[in-house]
C-alpha cells in the first residue's frame, strides 16, 4: 500500500465556452517529486489553481483528497493552512520590500499587530540557510537576481510549514547553474520527506529529478509514468499525440518574392539590460506566405515581434529590417506602420483595444488619416462606412459599430483588432497568438481571414503556442528558443515531434555550452 | 460552447425616440439638472436669478473657469490632472500688470505675450510629464507652488492696477450696437445681439438638418423625425431666450464672444478632428494607443501646452475683471475647474468626457455660487453644499453606469 498524500479525482473545470479540464486524475505519493508535463494551454496551471483553492470548491467538479481527507478549499488561505504552497511562474514578490519582509508577507511574525523584527530576521536567516541563499535578509528583492528570488519564494513557502510544494515552471527564467542549484535543493527536501509537484517543459530536467510524471493534454490526464519508464520520446509522443480534425480552412499558397526580412536582430531586456532576450535572429517572409514562429513560453517570440514593430519593447536593439528589399526605418511605431508593418498583439485587452470606446473608433485609430482631410478633420460618414465594411468583412457580431468593445466576446474583440490593422493596409502583418482564448468557431473565421490576406499578396507572420495551429495554417515554420532561431522547416515536413525535438536539442546544446564555460 | 454574448445584428431596424434619448441620457440629464437648479434658485431668490443683469453677471463671473475647463477636459480625458492652473492664471495676471501698468505695453501685445508665456509654462510641465514620465499630479503640484511664489515675487506683495481702458473691455465690455437699440413691447433691446441670436439659431438648425440629410443619404438611420424636431426646437428656444435676456440688459459681453468661439473650437476639435480622437484613445488605453502608432508623448506635451495657454487667457480675463493684479488672484481656481469637469461627466480614469459637459458642469457650479450668494447663505455652508453636489454627481453617474 503506497502512502498517497494527494489524490485528485475526476477534476472537471469549465470556463465560459471552454472546458479547461476534463476528468483529470492525479495521484501523488508522499515524498515523491512528481512532474506534470503538457503543452502550453494543456491545463496544467488550471489544475494547480484548482488544487490550491484559487478556483474555490464548487467552481469545479471532482474530489480532492489530501492526507486522507476530502478537502474543500475556498481560497489560497485554506490550502496554505494545510501545508500546500504554490510558487507561480511569475514570482509574487514585492520588489521594494526586503527579503525578510517578503518572506513573511501575510504571515507576519507579530503579536497584536506589532511586528517583532528580531524574530523576523532570526527566522529569515534560518530559512535562507536552509535554501542555501547567502544574502542579508534586509536586502531589497529588486537588488537580487531571478535565481535568488526563486529561492526566496521557496524560503517563503518553508516559513509556512509546507508539506506539499508546487512549483510552476521554476527554472523557466533561470540560468543553467541556478536551475541546477534549485533541482539539488528539491532533492534535498525530498530526502527530508517533503513532497513536490513540479510543472516543467524541460524534459531533461524532469528525467533527472522526477519520480513520476503525469502528462496532461487538452485538459485530460493522459498517463502517469514511473521513473523507470521515462524516456523523452515517450513523453513527447504523449504530450502532442492528439487526433487532428479538419479545423483549418484549405488554401493553395501563391508565394512570391521576399517582402519582409529581419537580419541579425538582437534585443536586450529593458529593465535588466545585461540579459539578452533575442540573439541574432534572421528571418524572412515572402509575398503570399504564412510563416509561423513556434516556441515555448518565454522563448522571446512576443519580445521579438514588439521590438521589430517600432521598438515597442526592449533596449539596445541592433539589426536591420527590410521591406520589399529596401531597408526600412521602424524606429517608432508610427514609422513602422508607415513602412507597411502591422502587429496585432497577444494581449488584446491590455495592448490592443480601447475597451471603453466603441468598435468604430477602435477600427480607425491606427489609420485616422485614411478617414480625414489633410487638415485633420474626420469625415464621420467615411469613418462609419469603413467601420461597417470591416464589421461585415471580418464578421464581427455586435448590435452595431457603436457597441463598446469591452462588451464583446474574445473572438469578436480579436476581429476588431484585426480590422484595425487591415484598415491600416499593411504589407506585412505580425499576428501574435491570434486565436488565444477564443472558441473553435471564431478560430476558423480568423484562419479564413488570414488565408484571404495571404491570397491578396501580404506577408504574414504568426506567433502561436498551439503547434497544431501553426502546422495547420502556415507554409513555413521557424522554431525560436531562448531568443535564438533553432530550427526552420516547411510546414509540409514539420510535425509537433520535430518542433519539440528542435527545442529539446537546443536546450541540451545550451546546457553543454554553459557547462563547458563554467 | 459559444462565448458570443453579443446579440445578433439588428442593423436595419429604425431607431426609436426612446433609444435616442437613452443614448444621450448623460448629456440631456446634465442640461436638465442645470435647468432644474436654475429654476430652484429662481424661486428661492424671489426671481433675482433670471434677471437680465444677473444672467449677465453669471457669465462674467464664470468666464475664466469655463475657459480653463476646456483645457482641463483635454487633460483629464488624456488621463492626467493639472493642479497648477490657478497659480498659472494668477502669475500671468501679474505678468500682464507688470507689462501694461509698469512698462506701458499695448494691451493687445501684452495679451499675446502673456498667452505665449502660458503656453511655454504648460509645455514645460508637459515635457516633464510626457518625456520624463513624472506623474502629472506631482509635476503640476510643483508648478502650483512655483507659480504662486513667482506671482508674489513679481508683484512684491502689492496689488498692481488699474489697467488701460481697452484691456478692461475684455471682461467689462459689451459688443457695440450700431443698428439699435430697438424698443419692442416697451422693452429696450440691444439690436445687434438679437440679430446675432437669430443667426446663431439659424446656423444651429441648418447644420442639424444638413447632418441629418447626410446620414440619410448614406443610408444610415437618423433619430426619429419627431424627436429630432422637438430636440432642436427646444435647444433653439433656450438659446433665443438667454440671448433675449442679455439683449434686454446691455447685449453680448465681449468675454462671451471669446468663450463662445473657444467652446465651438473645442467641441469641433474633440468631436471631429484626429487630434481630439487620439486624446480619447490615449486616455482609454495608453498602451494600445502607442501600439497603434500614436505619438503619445508628443500628444501629452501639446495638451499641457494648450492648458497653459488657456490658463493664461483666464488669468487675463480675471485681471481685467478686477482691474488689477493681486497676489491672491487665481487661488483655488484649479479646484473649481476640476470639479466642473467631473460634474460634467468626465472619468477620473481618462478616456471619457465631453466639452459640453464640462461647460455645463462649470455653469452648475456657477449658478449654485450665484444663487446661494443671493440667498445670503454663508460661504462656509456654500463650500459644504458644493462639495456634496460634486460627490453626489459623480456617485450618481457611476451608479447609472453600473446599472446599464
Amino acid at each position: 500500500m503506497d502512502d498517497i498524500i494527494l489524490e485528485m479525482r475526476d477534476i472537471t473545470k469549465t470556463f465560459p465556452g471552454v472546458k479547461a479540464l476534463e476528468n483529470v486524475n492525479l495521484k501523488v505519493k508522499r515524498g515523491d517529486i512528481h512532474a506534470i508535463c503538457g503543452e502550453n494551454g494543456a491545463g496544467k496551471s488550471t489544475l494547480m489553481k484548482v488544487l490550491s483553492g484559487v478556483y474555490p470548491f464548487g467552481s469545479y467538479e471532482g474530489d480532492i483528497r489530501y492526507e486522507g481527507e476530502e478537502c474543500r478549499f475556498n481560497g489560497i488561505h485554506d490550502s496554505e493552512r494545510r501545508g500546500i504552497v504554490i510558487i507561480h511562474q511569475e514570482l509574487a514578490l514585492v520588489p521594494m520590500l526586503s527579503i525578510a519582509e517578503n518572506m513573511f508577507l501575510g504571515n507576519e511574525q507579530a503579536t497584536g499587530g506589532i511586528i517583532d523584527w528580531n524574530q523576523v530576521r532570526r527566522r529569515a536567516r534560518e530559512l535562507l540557510r536552509k535554501v542555501g541563499l547567502r544574502e542579508d535578509p534586509d536586502t531589497l528583492i529588486t537588488n537580487i537576481g531571478t535565481g535568488k528570488q526563486q529561492l526566496v519564494e521557496i524560503a517563503k513557502a518553508l516559513a509556512k510549514d509546507v508539506k506539499l510544494l508546487i512549483l510552476d515552471e521554476p527554472t523557466a527564467s533561470l540560468s543553467e547553474r541556478d536551475s541546477q542549484a534549485l533541482l539539488d535543493l528539491l532533492r534535498e527536501f525530498k530526502a527530508q520527506g517533503m513532497t513536490s509537484i513540479m510543472i516543467s517543459h524541460k524534459l531533461n530536467e524532469i528525467k533527472r529529478i522526477a519520480d513520476k510524471i503525469t502528462v496532461i493534454r487538452d485538459g485530460r490526464s493522459i498517463e502517469t509514468m514511473d521513473k523507470a519508464d521515462i524516456t523523452e520520446d515517450r513523453i513527447v509522443t504523449s504530450m502532442v499525440g492528439r487526433t487532428l480534425e479538419n479545423r483549418y480552412p484549405h488554401r493553395d499558397p501563391k508565394i512570391g518574392e521576399t517582402i519582409f526580412e529581419v537580419r541579425n536582430w538582437s534585443v536586450h531586456h529593458p529593465i535588466h539590460p545585461e540579459r539578452q532576450v533575442i540573439r541574432n535572429v534572421d528571418l524572412h517572409v515572402k509575398k503570399g506566405e504564412v510563416v509561423g514562429i513556434a516556441g515555448l513560453m518565454g522563448a522571446g517570440r512576443t519580445e521579438f515581434a514588439m521590438s521589430v514593430f517600432g521598438r515597442a519593447w526592449g533596449a539596445n536593439i541592433t539589426g536591420e529590417v527590410f521591406l520589399h528589399g529596401r531597408k526600412a526605418d521602424t524606429s517608432s511605431v508610427g514609422k513602422a506602420v508607415a513602412a507597411g508593418l502591422a502587429y496585432a498583439t497577444e494581449d488584446r485587452k491590455v495592448y490592443g483595444l480601447n475597451l471603453i470606446d466603441h468598435i468604430k473608433h477602435n477600427v480607425t485609430i491606427a489609420n485616422l488619416p485614411g478617414v480625414s482631410s489633410s487638415a485633420g478633420v474626420i469625415d464621420d460618414m467615411a469613418e462609419l462606412k469603413v467601420a461597417n465594411d470591416y464589421r461585415k468583412k471580418t464578421n464581427i457580431r455586435s448590435s452595431s459599430v457603436y457597441q463598446v468593445t469591452g462588451n464583446l466576446s474574445g473572438g469578436n474583440q480579436q476581429k476588431v483588432v484585426l480590422s484595425k490593422w487591415l484598415f491600416s493596409n499593411p504589407d506585412v502583418l505580425i499576428l501574435d497568438e491570434p486565436t488565444r482564448g477564443i472558441d473553435v468557431g471564431a478560430k476558423y473565421e480568423i484562419y479564413t481571414i488570414i488565408n484571404k490576406l495571404a491570397d491578396e499578396g501580404k506577408g504574414i507572420l504568426v506567433i502561436s503556442s498551439e503547434m497544431p495551429e501553426l502546422l495547420g495554417i502556415c507554409d513555413r515554420i521557424y522554431v525560436l528558443n531562448e531568443g535564438r532561431i533553432v530550427g526552420e522547416m516547411a510546414a509540409a515536413d514539420a510535425s509537433q515531434e520535430k518542433i519539440m525535438r528542435a527545442i529539446m536539442r537546443s536546450l541540451d546544446r545550451e546546457e553543454k555550452l554553459e557547462g563547458a564555460a563554467s | 460552447m459559444s462565448t458570443e454574448t453579443a446579440p445578433a445584428t439588428v442593423s436595419a431596424s429604425k431607431a426609436t425616440a426612446r433609444d435616442a434619448i437613452k443614448e444621450n441620457l448623460r448629456e440631456y440629464g446634465l442640461v436638465l439638472a442645470l435647468i432644474a437648479i436654475m429654476i430652484f434658485f429662481q424661486f428661492t431668490t424671489n426671481g433675482v436669478l433670471f434677471k437680465p443683469v444677473n444672467l449677465t453677471n453669471l457669465i462674467l463671473q464664470n468666464s475664466y473657469i469655463i475657459v480653463m475647463a476646456l483645457g482641463m477636459l483635454l487633460v483629464i480625458v488624456a488621463g492626467h490632472i493639472d493642479l497648477s492652473v490657478g497659480s498659472v492664471a494668477g502669475f500671468i495676471g501679474a505678468v500682464a500688470a507688470v507689462l501694461m501698468v509698469d512698462y506701458g505695453f499695448h494691451p493687445f501685445l501684452a495679451g499675446l505675450v502673456c498667452i505665449g508665456v502660458g503656453a511655454v509654462i504648460g509645455g514645460a510641465q508637459g515635457y516633464f510629464i510626457a518625456y520624463m514620465k513624472i506623474p502629472s499630479f506631482i509635476v503640476t503640484l510643483a508648478g502650483m507652488l512655483v507659480f504662486k511664489g513667482l506671482a508674489l515675487w513679481l508683484l512684491g506683495g502689492r496689488s498692481v492696477g488699474p489697467f488701460q481702458a481697452e484691456f478692461q473691455m475684455l471682461s467689462a465690455g459689451f459688443i457695440p450696437d450700431p443698428i439699435g437699440p430697438w424698443t419692442i413691447a416697451g422693452v429696450k433691446l440691444h439690436a445687434t445681439t438679437l440679430v446675432i441670436a437669430i443667426l446663431i439659431v439659424a446656423a444651429m438648425l441648418w447644420s442639424a438638418l444638413k447632418s441629418r440629410a447626410s446620414r440619410e443619404s448614406h443610408g444610415y438611420d437618423a433619430e426619429p423625425y419627431g424627436f429630432f424636431v422637438v430636440k432642436n426646437l427646444v435647444m433653439a428656444g433656450i438659446v433665443l431666450f438667454l440671448l433675449y435676456m442679455l439683449a434686454s440688459y446691455r447685449g453680448l459681453p465681449n468675454v462671451l464672444i471669446v468663450m463662445g468661439v473657444l467652446i465651438a473650437l473645442f467641441v469641433f476639435v474633440t468631436k471631429r478632428m484626429t487630434f481630439g480622437r487620439r486624446i480619447y484613445a490615449m486616455g482609454g488605453n495608453v498602451k494600445a494607443a502607442a501600439l497603434s502608432g500614436i505619438n503619445t508623448e508628443r500628444l501629452t506635451f501639446y495638451i499641457f501646452a494648450i492648458m497653459g495657454a488657456l490658463a493664461a487667457l483666464a488669468g487675463l480675463i480675471f485681471a481685467a475683471r478686477l482691474n488689477m493684479a493681486t497676489p491672491k488672484a487665481g487661488q483655488g481656481f484649479e479646484l473649481d475647474v476640476i470639479a466642473a469637469v467631473f460634474i460634467g461627466g468626465a472619468s477620473a480614469l481618462g478616456g471619457i468626457g465631453q466639452v459640453t459637459g464640462a461647460v455645463i458642469g462649470a455653469f452648475i457650479m456657477g449658478v449654485m455660487n450665484n444663487g446661494m450668494s443671493i440667498m445670503g447663505i454663508n460661504i462656509d455652508w456654500q463650500q459644504v453644499i458644493k462639495g456634496l453636489v460634486l460627490l453626489g454627481a459623480v456617485a450618481f453617474d457611476l451608479y447609472n453606469k453600473k446599472k446599464a
